[in-house]
């Protein structure tokens, strides 16, 4: 394949990536009255604090931190979120949708069904608490097809609902970030990018990552050609062959929901090597709860999820 | 190409940045089957991506995989077997990444395009080898000449159809520049594909031996992924200020930087600025990233400028090179297309968005309603969904402006209603 000398000056693509991704924090800060930033302790979102750390220093973020915690997270990643949230001296909030059941506005239909998706109600009911205008997330399009598909700016209304076929026209770099009281704006800075993007991000700014994202032994149980971890809060059911396994997952959420993969790779540049090499994707590896329906996220983004 | 040569490059591979381009046609002219074409021969759609659609495929009774499906992603669009809304892919080769964006081709078409387009620097225009040069291939090619993008080329596809005849695509060629001729469409390039195949798409296929031109992926390779090769002049819309006065650090007591990205052009330390609107000259002290003092900034970096002397500067503001000043207009002809479902109202007031900065706005005129099937211009009262008008309009506040066709980043505004905070047009000025 041809390679050319360009004649004007060439950002490289991941400094492309993080100029675009600093300007729509900017346009939010901007914007948007009382934004919020939401930070999980993953992999998207530690990019995106520096990304918002590129955007905003020597000042502090137009916004603070805030995690939807459903209480069933790997603890290696909320104590590496209050960890990074406390070095950069901003304000975290978390809310837990242990909260929301507590109040009765999360209902379990069992007592292992996942909580992942009843997430949407807990970030609901802290939106409504702040009165944020506006919540910066770390989704990307190429997660999935009904991704693919949502605004950079994408508006959200009282019920948090996104209506994909009624989206507001989104043209070369002019946010609309408008909203009426109760209505509510989800932005998406890093939209454009990619896992690998990610993952080549975190090598050059030579980020910091929780370490279950790093090859470790675990044990698991396989099931239907995937790896479901072992943890208190999924054991192992009467007849499983739980094995030690090296793996690391590529994705981090709700314990119940994410699964991790077979892995020795223990540095960013083997992740970024085995990344580039997978024939596997990101959600379809990792990611329990997608795979009941082929449209299982465009529903969920409906309803309010992020 | 091995999937390993597919890591983007980092450090000192050759890295030739992102190119954003998209996809045009009419309904089924193939660009969904285009699309997953590329992203297949690059190695990008992963074995449980290809598993998911073999199954689709099969349950609709196709018994070749479809790669259509692989953009047509909302349910509805499943069912219907449809693109609606514009979607976003992603690829690379290993030394530039691409984001396509996929325009539908059907009703609300203008729209969709004139999105696609805004951020686009290619455009491909798919032809069917059967149909030849069509309306809506005119019709498309107008919108990618409206919306100003500088590469164009013209797939003409489904060549498998029409026995891969040269002379077939010669024809078609013929009549396409007879009318981009007139339209001012300069850079154009034509490719003979099967998309289907994989003919020239990635590959050369084995059927297409009479044409040497290069493939589509060469083409993408080799095309300038700025916006324009000209000269720009240095744009910079203030877009937050940072004053961390409040910190504990006695050196940040008196620091003001202003952040925003550089619409165009390039500004260095030391250059002499103007601050808009005040008209208040300065220079530059220094433009910074992240604590990192930089010699310049370039077309689309996202910076932080700080200025020799104390100015009053706010969003909104815009910083630029005393020898090369912008418009200042409150009065601004454009061409505008029109989004919205409830059309414009001559009597309204709205709010145009340019750059950081806003303005409540009228209608003072429209000059002419373009037929874009037509190309002939016709007189109108108000203006419907994907219409397309020359207007003019009045506004509250100054703007600081240049020629769209000069400048996208401060010749092009979105209008907002704010009854509904909906953006209900798009404007090029003139
Ligand atoms: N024979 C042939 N069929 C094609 C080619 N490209 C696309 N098609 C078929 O044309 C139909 C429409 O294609 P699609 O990609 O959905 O078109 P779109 O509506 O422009 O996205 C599908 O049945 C494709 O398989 C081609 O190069 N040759
Ligand atoms: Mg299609």
């Amino acid at each position: 394949m041809s390679t050319t000398t360009l004649s004007k000056a060439t950002l490289s693509h991941l400094d492309w990536l993080e100029a675009e991704a600093i300007h729509i924090m900017r346009e939010v800060a901007g914007q948007c009255a009382n934004p919020v930033l939401l930070f999980s302790g993953g992999k998207d979102s530690i990019c995106m604090l520096r990304v918002a750390e590129k955007a905003f220093r020597p000042g502090r973020f137009p916004f603070p931190l805030m995690h939807i915690d459903t209480g069933h997270n790997y603890k290696e990643v909320t104590d590496f979120r209050d960890k990074r949230a406390a070095e950069l001296g901003e304000r975290l909030i978390v809310r837990s949708v242990e909260e929301s059941m507590a109040r009765g506005t999360v209902v379990l239909k069992s007592a292992d069904e996942s909580r992942n998706k009843h997430q949407s109600v807990t970030l609901l009911e802290a939106i409504e608490e702040f009165g944020f205008d506006a919540c910066i997330g770390g989704a990307r399009r190429d997660e999935e097809k009904a991704r693919a598909k949502e605004r950079i700016c994408s508006f959200r209304d009282e019920f948090g609902q996104w209506d994909p076929k009624n989206q507001r026209p989104e043209l070369w770099s002019l946010y609309n970030a408008r909203a009426f009281k109760g209505e509510n704006i989800r932005v998406f800075p890093i939209s454009n990018w990619t896992e690998i993007d990610v993952w080549q991000y975190i090598e050059r700014e030579k980020l910091e990552l929780p370490s279950i994202y790093f090859a470790h032994t675990r044990p698991v149980v396989r099931k239907a050609g995937g790896m479901l971890p072992v943890t208190e809060i999924t054991p192992a059911k009467p007849g499983d062959v739980v094995e030690d396994v090296l793996v690391r997952f590529r994705t981090v959420g709700d314990i119940t929901c994410t699964a991790p993969v077979e892995s020795a790779a223990d540095t960013v540049a083997k992740i970024i090597e085995e990344t580039a090499t997978t024939t596997i994707t990101e959600r379809g590896a990792t990611r329990l709860d997608d795979q009941t329906s082929e449209a299982s996220m465009e529903q969920r983004k409906k309803e309010g999820y992020f | 190409m091995s999937a390993i040569e597919n890591i983007p490059a980092q450090g000192n591979a050759v890295d030739n940045g992102l190119l954003r381009f998209l996809t045009c046609g009419s309904v089924d002219d193939g660009k969904s089957t285009l699309i997953g074409r590329l992203l297949f021969d690059t190695k990008t759609i992963l074995a449980d991506t290809l598993h998911a659609i073999e199954r689709t495929s099969q349950k609709r009774g196709m018994e070749a995989v479809d790669l259509s499906l692989l953009t047509d992603g909302l349910q509805a669009e499943r069912e219907q077997g449809i693109t609606i809304d514009v979607a976003y892919r992603y690829f690379t080769t290993g030394t530039r990444k691409y984001i396509i964006a996929d325009a539908p081709g059907h009703e609300q078409y203008t729209r969709n395009m004139v999105t696609a387009a805004s951020t686009a620097n290619l455009a491909i225009i798919l032809i069917d080898a059967r149909k030849g040069v069509l309306t809506q291939t005119r019709r498309h090619s107008y919108l990618a000449h409206l919306v100003n993008i500088p590469h164009v080329v013209v797939a003409v596809n489904k060549m498998d159809l029409v026995d891969y005849s040269q002379e077939r695509f010669e024809q078609i060629k013929a009549d396409y520049l007879a009318f981009a001729a007139k339209l001012g469409i300069d850079d154009v390039r034509f490719i003979p594909m099967s998309a289907l195949n994989g003919d020239m798409v990635v590959e050369r296929g084995e059927r297409l031996a009479w044409y040497d031109g290069p493939t589509l992926l060469d083409i993408l390779e080799t095309a300038p992924p700025a916006h324009t090769e000209r000269a720009e002049k240095f744009r910079f819309p203030v877009q937050y200020v940072c004053r961390p006065q409040d910190s504990a650090n006695p050196e940040l007591h008196d620091y003001r930087g202003f952040m925003g990205r550089v619409e165009s052009g390039e500004l260095a330390a030391g250059d002499a600025v103007t601050v808009l609107p005040s008209g208040l000259e300065t220079r530059v002290k220094a433009i910074e990233l992240y604590g990192e003092k930089l010699p310049r900034a370039t077309s689309e970096q996202s910076v932080t400028i700080l200025l020799e002397d104390e100015i009053d500067i706010s969003r909104g503001d815009m910083i630029v090179k005393t020898s090369e000043l912008p418009n200042v207009a409150k009065q601004i002809d454009a061409m505008l297309c029109w989004l919205s479902e409830t059309p414009l109202d001559p009597r309204r007031k709205y709010v145009v968005r340019h750059t950081t900065r806003e303005s409540k706005a009228m209608l003072a005129g429209i000059e002419y309603r373009m037929d874009i099937n037509t190309m002939e211009r016709q007189p109108a009262e108000k203006l419907a969904m994907n219409d397309i008008a020359r207007v003019s309009l009045k506004l509250a506040q100054p703007l600081f402006t240049d020629p769209y066709v000069d400048s996208r980043g401060t010749g092009a505004f979105i209008v907002i209603d704010e009854s509904s905070n909906n953006t209900v047009g798009a404007g090029m000025i003139l």
